[in-house]
């Protein structure tokens, strides 16, 4: 049985070896960028049926990241809405014959959880200044700073570790059975799979955005306290 | 009994207990939402989208005693 945890490379360009997740990642990329434009480019305010369907997700999507950031989402849509239905269809990807979906493997996950982690860092920042930013490392003591900076790494870890863990352990489980049992048994666990991916993308979007409404707030909170000391 | 068997029993034995204490946690912390959604069934989309981050945080431990097991299994360092 092959390790989930190493890649074989399929091809090279040059010294670069190419892997399959690379490929999977870029023909979803590819795909999504072009049912993007294709859509973009016939927007009607009478919308088809569609349009209709995409700007109910995207409604839906505004509204979640409302609730969790309690202000405007139009700066995080793009980024929160982005991670969300790319690693949706990566998770679902899995469903088509000899394709994995990139999300089992630890680099796709550790790539999308190190821009959650920028965009956290980005945000703050902007929200806040530099030092306004930095200045919320140290809320609500200074003795708090080492945990606060070792709260940053480790959510960003487990925010990896928890969707290669959930999205691998399902294709290896479907392995396992494929292999014990063999054709047309492992469609429930399939099924499984799907409520599982669905809810992994959630909550990879949602934590995303917990994270990024953390640090634009925590400054907030502090620079309010600081106006009206009670 | 050689590494090899003592790896998959240790990788068992990880991913059992480390099922069983997340596993007693989310049936609490479902348990106390539905307790709550009962009360009040207005504030149910809060809840639940709490519930749901709280279970994620909760089911990262299961996950990791299987990115455990799944080390001691396929990159350990003790078998050549």
């Amino acid at each position: 049985m092959n390790s989930p945890l190493v890649i074989e490379p399929l091809f090279y360009v040059g010294p670069v070896p190419i892997t399959q997740p690379v490929v999977a990642t870029w023909v979803i990329m590819a795909v999504m960028v072009l049912f993007s434009l294709l859509l973009s480019r016939h927007l009607k305010p009478r919308p088809g049926r569609t349009q209709a369907v995409m700007e109910l997700i995207t409604g839906a999507l505004d509204h979640q990241i409302e609730e969790v950031v309690q202000s405007d989402p139009a700066p995080y849509r793009v980024l929160i809405g982005t991670i969300f239905l790319f690693v949706l269809i990566a998770n679902w990807s899995g469903m088509l014959p000899g394709v994995e979906p990139p999300t089992a493997h630890l680099e796709t996950d550790a790539a999308l959880a190190l821009l959650v982690f920028a965009a956290t860092l980005y945000h703050g920042v902007r929200s806040n200044g530099f030092v306004g930013y930095l200045k919320t490392f140290a809320e609500p003591t200074w003795i708090m700073i080492p945990l606060n900076l070792v709260e940053q790494i480790t959510r960003t870890f487990s925010l990896i570790i928890r969707l290669f863990g959930n999205v691998m352990s399902g294709v290896f489980v479907i392995g396992i059975m494929l292999s014990l049992a063999g054709l047309l048994v492992p469609i429930p666990l399939m099924a499984l799979d799907l409520l599982t991916g669905a809810v992994q993308a959630y909550i990879f979007a949602i934590l995303g955005c917990v994270f990024i409404g953390a640090a634009v707030s925590e400054g907030r909170d502090a620079a309010s306290q600081e106006r009206s000391p009670s | 009994m050689t590494v090899e068997e003592i790896s998959i029993l240790s990788a068992a034995i990880a991913v059992s207990f480390g099922a069983l204490g997340p596993g007693l946690g989310e049936g609490r912390a479902v348990a106390a939402a539905l307790d709550a959604i009962a009360r009040q069934p207005e504030s149910a989309g809060t809840i639940s989208r709490t519930l749901f981050v709280g279970l994620a945080m909760i089911e990262t431990m299961a996950i990791y005693c299987l990115v455990v097991a799944l080390l001691v299994l396929f990159a350990n360092p003790f078998v050549k």
